[in-house]
């Protein structure tokens, strides 16, 4: 129950893109279109879980055992970077497909601060290792399901008469705070 | 004479002409989450500011010795260096603005900015321009930083920098403290600054025009004398 009571409130009350900030450059960058803004969503979510899994092993295995806490930050970076690398190896060999769905998005997500900032927060906010897998999945479903909405609504937006100067980003933005103020609608679920 | 024309170009262009968040869209996820109040748009502000003079002092001293293939993992361990010292320096001297800031500070390392800035200019140009680049940058993006910060904290507190700006009458609008103020508040931002540059773009070739039409009309004149 505890378990899905993290799960909800990563997915839906702290969405990481409506209330954390984390990943606004995909957002805004890759919410053209549903298709690839649903790729990008796996995508995400799958080097999420992944990164959760290994960060929660380097910092309880290693760092802390160690005393090695002060790296913590050019650890998580270099092991998400070489991690992104390896998972786009991996399905490049694996299933073509998948690769040629997700192909352009992985690279991106090393800079992708969402990711980062999941390491960051399980570690700071000591969860163990299910709780952290947990977390990680109900932010990447968060982080999905956020860009997939917004996707949504700048299809239609295309169609829209937006005055000249808030084309592109600011219209964007301006959508995505309307989005954030439904998302608050969450905050009394639990 | 020329040169030093060029050098200060280098510093004031990043002020407004290449603008991090209003003109480069880089660098998002802090601007839109620390700027609760003014005071926190200033230190995250300094903060990257700090990151990103020395990251770039750093990358345009070696960058004839590291190899093009690597060129991304160095600078990536050279910026997250400088952030863990802030990080760490934060902790010890101003532990209540570090725990406002929370996360963000060690996200500085994938702030898209200073990597830009890194691949863009330091790697490629000498020593004082890459210092002078970066610091017009860092400044422009903590003064994007502190006129959002001041906006929500002025409509959603009445305060800037903690103090009372607004009297008492004035009801708080909680909703710039929250998250979708932040977006609001930039998008408008944003959507002014395009508008601002658009209408100075056309007054630019209306001058042109007019210069073009009287010059035409002169000539006519002449023609037909």
């Amino acid at each position: 129950m505890e378990l899905i009571i993290l799960f909800i409130s990563a997915a839906l009350i702290n969405n990481f893109v409506l209330a954390y900030f984390l990943g606004i450059c995909p957002f805004i960058g890759v919410s053209g279109k549903i298709t690839s803004a649903l790729s990008m969503g796996i995508a995400v979510t799958f080097v999420m879980t992944v990164t959760s899994i290994v960060s929660w092993l380097i910092n309880y295995k290693i760092l802390i055992p160690y005393n090695l806490t002060f790296l913590t930050i050019p650890s998580f970076i270099l092991v998400i970077a070489s991690l992104v690398q390896f998972v786009e190896m991996v399905i490049k060999k694996v299933s073509q497909p998948l690769y040629r769905a997700l192909g352009i998005f992985l690279p991106l997500i090393t800079t992708n601060c969402a990711i980062l900032g999941l390491a960051l927060f399980g570690a700071m906010r000591e969860y163990s290792f299910i709780q952290n897998i947990i977390f990680a999945l109900g932010a990447g479903s968060g982080f999905t399901l956020a860009i997939v909405l917004m996707a949504g609504i700048r299809e239609e937006l295309e169609l829209a008469n937006v005055p000249d100067a808030f084309r592109g980003a600011p219209i964007t933005l301006i959508v995505a705070g309307i989005l954030a103020l439904a998302f608050m609608g969450f905050a009394g679920m639990i | 004479m020329k040169k030093e024309v060029n050098y200060s170009n280098e510093f004031l262009k990043g002020l407004w002409d290449i603008n991090p968040v209003f003109k480069q869209v880089l660098g998002m996820c802090p601007v839109l989450a620390v700027t609760v109040s003014a005071i926190n748009g200033l230190a995250m502000g300094l903060a990257t500011t700090f990151v990103l003079v020395f990251s770039s002092l750093i990358v345009s001293l070696i960058r004839k010795i590291v190899p093009n293939q690597v060129r991304i993992a160095t600078f990536i361990v050279i910026i997250s260096t400088f952030v863990t010292i802030v990080d760490l320096v934060m902790k010890a001297k101003f532990p209540e603005l570090s725990k406002a800031l929370g996360p963000f500070i060690p996200l500085i390392v994938v702030n898209c900015l200073i990597l830009g800035r890194m691949e863009a200019f330091a790697s490629k140009n000498s020593v004082i321009r890459s210092l002078l680049d970066s610091t017009g940058n860092g400044i422009g993006f903590m003064l994007a930083l502190i006129v959002l910060g001041s906006i929500r904290e002025l409509l959603g507190n009445r305060t800037i920098f903690g103090f009372q700006v607004l009297p008492e009458l004035y009801t708080p609008m909680l909703v710039m403290i929250l998250p979708a103020g932040a977006f609001l508040t930039l998008g408008l931002l944003m959507g002014l600054s395009n508008w601002y540059v658009k209408k100075k773009e056309q007054e630019e070739i209306e001058l042109i025009f007019s210069g073009y039409r009287s010059a035409t009309t002169l000539n006519t004149q002449t023609e037909l004398n």
